[in-house]
């Protein structure tokens, strides 16, 4: 450890805006960015999971018409 | 030679080969990134000109340097799929822009950050400054001209043409606003004298460098995945993904 | 072969005069700029001879971005691109004679204006050839490269100023040896380095656009 106490290591020599400011931002960034890609994903999956069901119950009402149909007529 | 690589154009497998190697490039990539601050920020000495203020270097170096290998990854990809007719190769691509933007936003700021004690400024037109800002730029104009077609497969293919253009412009961007600003004002101090760095700073630094470029890689990755789910949304075997995926869910 | 080529040329430029008020806008546009800066800087001749290069290359970059887009847009939405990319000829070639025509109709006239613009931003005799060279070899690589993004944003409805924001950054170092050879001029200091660097970036886009603006247009077409 080059500093003395927790207070020095904080206070940086002086240069504690710039330091952490610098480092608060690059985590930010980088987590904002995995954040992004992560909630993207999950949406996406959520659509396509969507859109199966949907087709799935587009599929099942049309069998549904069609049994209902030649139903009535024999 | 190459013919191992050639399943991979396919977006399926390619899809199968990110999700193996996604966990493989994000966790060392943050156990790296965390071991080099905490390294560079804690244990590394102070620097004898600067004090406590050169530690902004172990995030700076390695966001400034891997800004500009990405910007000619991204267009070695585009190349790739510009020649050979690959379509993963411009997901991969387009999956690379945000990601080298964020890291040439970082660079910059952090140099910004870095500028204020040193030089007295927040931003001077230094030249090393000055091109990460235009590389800024050149990602922002792949990203937006990418955003502005509907058609994806067409926007790869012209977002894919952009980034050619602009690799070929980055060294002649480079070394014109290197030439421009010695002309201008001279290196008083957009140079400072760098000592040749010791070698108890120089391994966090490295880890550093190791850590952000497995980020990028991780980030690259992960944004493939949705680029392709978003291309092959119709075809049975993203359905199937995820109606798979949904199971293990359930189960577990 | 030289029968299309002189056949687009001719097309063009007739195509071209016709529309007389679109050539003409870009330049009032360059003039009216110009004029800006003396209002917005002060007009000093010291301070106007200092900025004088930088801005009149910056107001052709910017007139031009303006004007651009015209290069292959009626070919595009009228359906003629269409039948050049169907012909089997070389789309290379067909393109490397818009661009020709482009850079006749829309910085010929720039250069001709160009006196005028010295004489308000008080350039020396020295300075204007300096500028008048780095305009003759710069304006036909900003026709060149541009016309690669026109190619790729031809097809979108609104790529006026995606196409500004494409090129802005790809014509920095162009702005860069322009300027500062005009300043080494103003200095008497030779400035051949400068115009050969110009010309050098001109010979390799004469090489290698002509081929991505093709494949540009090709993309746009689909």
């Amino acid at each position: 450890m080059q500093f003395d106490s927790w207070q020095a290591f904080w206070h940086m020599g002086g240069y504690a805006f710039y330091v952490w400011a610098s480092f608060g931002v690059t985590f930010l960034a980088m987590g904002l960015i995995v954040l992004n890609s992560m909630m993207t994903h999950k949406k996406l999956l959520k659509e396509v999971a969507q859109e199966a069901a949907r087709q799935q119950r587009i599929a099942t009402a049309k069998q549904a018409t069609k049994q209902n149909l030649t139903g009535e007529e024999v | 030679m190459w013919k191992w690589l050639h399943p991979y154009a396919k977006p399926e497998r390619a899809y199968q080969l990110c999700s193996t190697l996604q966990p493989y490039f994000f966790w060392p990539a943050v156990l790296c990134i965390l071991v080099g601050s905490v390294w560079g920020l804690a244990f590394a000495p102070q620097d004898y000109q600067q004090g406590d203020s050169f530690r902004i270097i172990y995030i700076h170096v390695p966001s400034a340097i891997l800004s500009m290998s990405t910007y000619v990854a991204m267009a070695v990809a585009a190349l790739v799929g510009i020649v050979w007719q690959w379509r993963t190769a411009f997901m991969a691509m387009i999956a690379m822009a945000p990601v080298g933007a964020v890291v040439t936003f970082i660079a910059l700021f952090t140099g910004a950050a870095w500028g204020k004690p040193m030089w007295g400024t927040w931003w001077v037109w230094d030249a090393r400054l000055t091109s990460e800002l235009i590389l800024l730029f050149l990602y922002l104009g792949v990203m937006s001209l990418y955003g502005a077609f509907e058609d994806k497969q067409q926007a790869g293919k012209a977002a894919g043409v952009m980034a050619l253009v602009g690799v070929v412009n980055v060294p002649i961007i480079h070394y014109s606003v290197e030439w421009w600003n010695t002309l201008h004002q001279g290196a008083t101090i957009s140079k400072f004298d760098k000592p040749s760095i010791a070698p108890e700073m120089l391994w966090p630094l490295l880890i550093a460098l190791l850590g952000f470029a497995l980020f990028i890689a991780a980030v690259t990755v992960m944004r493939m995945k949705n680029e392709i789910i978003r291309r092959e949304y119709h075809r049975p075997w993203v359905k199937e993904m995820v109606q798979s995926a949904k199971e293990t869910n359930h189960a577990v | 072969m030289k029968a299309l080529w002189s056949g687009i040329f001719k097309r063009d430029l007739a195509l071209a005069f016709r529309q007389r008020s679109e050539l003409a806008q870009p330049l009032m546009f360059l003039l009216m700029v110009v004029t800006l800066f003396p209002l917005g800087v002060g007009p000093g001749p010291a301070t106007l001879q200092k900025i004088g290069p930088g801005v009149i290359w910056i107001a052709a970059i910017l007139s031009s971005l303006l004007a651009m887009d015209r290069m292959f847009r009626d070919d595009f939405w009228d359906g003629s691109m269409e039948q050049y990319l169907l012909s089997g000829q070389s789309v290379w070639a067909i393109s490397a004679v818009k661009v020709l025509v482009h850079w006749l109709v829309s910085f010929v006239p720039l250069l001709i204006l160009s006196p005028l613009l010295a004489l308000f931003l008080n350039l020396t005799v020295q300075m204007y050839t300096a500028l008048m060279l780095t305009l003759l070899l710069g304006t036909p690589l900003l026709s060149l490269v541009g016309a690669i993004a026109v190619g790729l944003t031809v097809g979108l409805q609104r790529g006026g100023v995606l196409l500004a924001l494409l090129l802005i950054p790809v014509f920095i170092p162009l702005l860069i040896f322009a300027t500062s050879a005009v300043d080494a001029a103003a200095l008497q200091l030779p400035y051949r380095a400068h115009l050969a660097i110009i010309g050098a970036m001109l010979l390799a886009a004469m090489a290698a656009a002509p081929m991505a603006i093709a494949y540009a247009l090709k993309v746009s077409q689909n």
